[in-house]
């Protein structure tokens, strides 16, 4: 028998207040790490320096005019551009079969994003002979079961083709491996051309332009060149680095991130008084018993290091608890068609720690220093 | 025998809101080694401040008090409860057993604070828990036991660390007649066969009868003949 065994044995004594208190802890810690985890997980993509990406000024689901990519292509200061489409896509069910399908340029696209496309020459040869070749990432294929040389039907639920259907068919010619990081994650790329002239409207339109600068200390004044030449005109453009791009991606939930920052601060503060209260209660319920310790010899440092013990293993077990749910929460939105893989961001880890501990150590303070003051005769005399 | 325990000159008081109640007012003492004194008085007579005294539970505002020859009422305040640890076992009227723990682990809490391993520890409880006739009890938790037998686990709480000094508060108080002089027949016995000194709080002339001499304490003073003797 230890203190920290005494620790264990107080914080349980009443099972059901434990339990309910480490249940409140547990959903402000897992709120929390789920939902930083998800928005670091939609930015945490591999980003290379030298990439940039124009977009719509207005934001990233405008489409911009093709021109606006022959301009920029001819632009001091970039290398090679390219442009995508967002398609809509899903396969067999709007919902459980979505997917992030892209209709690309491919020859500029994959050198655009060579380090992310590691496929043979024979699988590029084939996806850029073949007008209605389809490119998927290797988890999407595995989902569906498709298979190299399969036709694969694809909906879409932005755009018709000219005779109303809102399928086309595609032939997989060969999948994307995806390593963590890689931008193609998920992504099931088209050719551009088949899309655009098989649409009945918004043709001529891109969704965004990456593109590789010549160095990345040119960047800033290709930023600047590029939005000021479309500047004051129908399609005003905002262009940024990839990272950047990402997490202004990743903001497009910002609003939703923030009021959930405020939803869990908020929790956390209710939290602090419910456990603070709660604690500071249950301390005084054991008053007599702290004055008999102190009787037999235990001493006032023993008797704090024992409460406070109790409030900093209360927050640590409701904040593992609420992290590791986060973790089982994330794999199983990560699942979800069309979702990318979900982990727990790193940085959760320790500063969930700090939170339990700055939680622990707040709530316990208090309690823990009125049983250090308390006298034995006090104590003692106590009903 | 030689004295265990002198105090000399002792003032006590407390204040209640605005009012300053003396309770001691140079009041002198010793007790030898291997007594067991029964320490009797009306209620506010200063027993219960007398045993805390003696205890180091509580500090005299003057005087001093010796143990063994030496000073505790200097002592700061972590040396007095390693001091406590080590020579004062604490029998109380209400048991005061921690509810969480088995009959063991309550008396293996005073165990804690030593340095001795788990397996010697676990000799000195079932050894203190066999003094008291409760080894066959030792997993059961405080409220699965009468209150004769939470007594016992108290006593033998009390005397598993081996210290010189026992201090009963009323450890009858609360039990029946046959209980409380099962209770009382162990306190002699220690007295008697393992030499402990034992101050012991009471109310009841039956339970005074145990010790070996009877102290009358009123007002804060003790009757000067008794005490003598």
């Amino acid at each position: 028998m230890n203190e920290l065994f005494l620790v264990r044995k107080n914080l349980f004594r009443k099972p059901v207040r434990t339990v309910l208190l480490l249940v409140s802890i547990l959903i402000a810690f897992l709120i929390y790490a789920f939902m930083t985890s998800l928005v670091t997980s939609m930015s945490d993509f591999n980003t290379k320096p030298t990439r940039l990406i124009t977009l719509s000024k207005i934001n990233f689901t405008e489409t911009l005019p093709i021109a606006h990519y022959d301009k920029i292509s001819r632009m001091e200061g970039v290398a090679v551009a390219t442009h995508m489409n967002w398609f809509g896509g899903y396969y067999q069910d709007p919902v459980k079969g979505f997917m992030p399908v892209f209709a690309v340029d491919p020859e500029t696209y994959f050198e655009v994003y060579k380090e992310d496309l590691p496929l043979s020459e024979e699988v590029k040869a084939a996806f850029f002979k073949e007008r209605t070749a389809m490119l998927a990432a290797e988890p999407v294929a595995r989902r569906w079961g498709w298979k190299v040389g399969q036709k694969v039907p694809l909906n879409s639920n932005i755009f018709t083709q000219a005779d109303g259907s809102r399928v086309w068919d595609f032939t997989l010619v060969g999948t994307i491996p995806t390593p963590p990081g890689s931008s193609q994650t998920g992504s099931v790329l088209i050719h551009y051309d088949y899309f655009n002239e098989t649409i009945d409207i918004g043709r001529d339109r891109i969704g965004w332009i990456p593109f590789l600068s010549t160095s990345a200390e040119a960047n800033d004044k290709v930023i600047a060149a590029i939005d000021q030449r479309f500047a004051n005109s129908a399609d005003e453009t905002r262009t940024n680095d990839e990272a950047t791009f990402n997490k202004s991606f990743a903001a497009q939930l910002g609003n939703l991130a923030l009021v959930l920052a405020l939803v869990v601060g908020a929790a956390f503060i209710a939290i602090l008084l419910i456990v603070g209260t709660t604690m500071t209660l249950a301390i005084r319920e054991r008053t007599k018993e702290f004055g008999v310790m102190k009787t037999l010899g235990f001493s006032s440092g023993s008797i704090l290091r024992m409460v406070l013990g109790e409030s900093l293993l209360l927050a640590f077990l409701g904040a593992a608890l609420g992290v590791l749910l986060a973790v089982g929460l994330l794999a199983a939105a990560g699942s979800m068609p069309g979702a990318p893989p979900l982990h727990l961001a790193t940085p959760v880890l320790w500063q969930s720690a700090l939170m339990a501990a700055g939680l622990g150590l707040v709530t316990g303070v208090l309690p823990a220093l009125a049983a250090y003051r308390l006298s034995i005769v006090d104590a003692l005399s106590r009903k | 025998m030689p004295d265990l325990i002198r105090l000399a000159d002792i003032d006590k008081s407390y204040t209640r809101g605005k009012e300053r109640i003396a309770i001691f007012d140079r009041l002198n003492m010793h007790i030898p080694a291997g007594d067991f004194i029964a320490v009797m008085g009306p209620s506010g007579s200063g027993k219960t401040t007398l045993l805390n005294l003696l205890g180091g539970a509580d500090r005299p505002d003057k005087g001093t008090i010796e143990f063994d020859g030496k000073r505790i009422d200097n002592l700061k305040e972590n040396e007095l409860a390693r001091w406590r640890a080590a020579n004062v076992g604490f029998i109380f009227q209400f048991y005061n057993l921690m509810p969480i723990l088995t009959a063991a682990q309550n008396v293996e809490l005073p165990l804690m604070l030593t340095n001795l391993p788990a397996a010697k520890r676990r000799d000195n409880v079932a050894t203190a828990l066999k003094v008291v006739g409760l080894e066959e009890r030792a997993k059961h938790r405080p409220r699965e036991l009468s209150g004769g037998q939470q007594q016992r686990v108290a006593i033998a709480r009390a005397i598993v660390a081996d210290p010189k000094l026992l201090l009963c508060d009323e450890p009858t108080g609360d039990l029946d007649r046959a209980t409380a002089d099962e209770i009382l027949g162990t306190l002699q016995l220690l007295n008697r066969q393992l030499g402990k000194t034992i101050i012991m709080v009471t109310h009841d002339a039956a339970a005074a009868k145990f010790a070996k001499r009877t102290l009358h304490l009123d007002k804060g003073k003790f009757d000067e003949r008794e005490l003598a003797a």
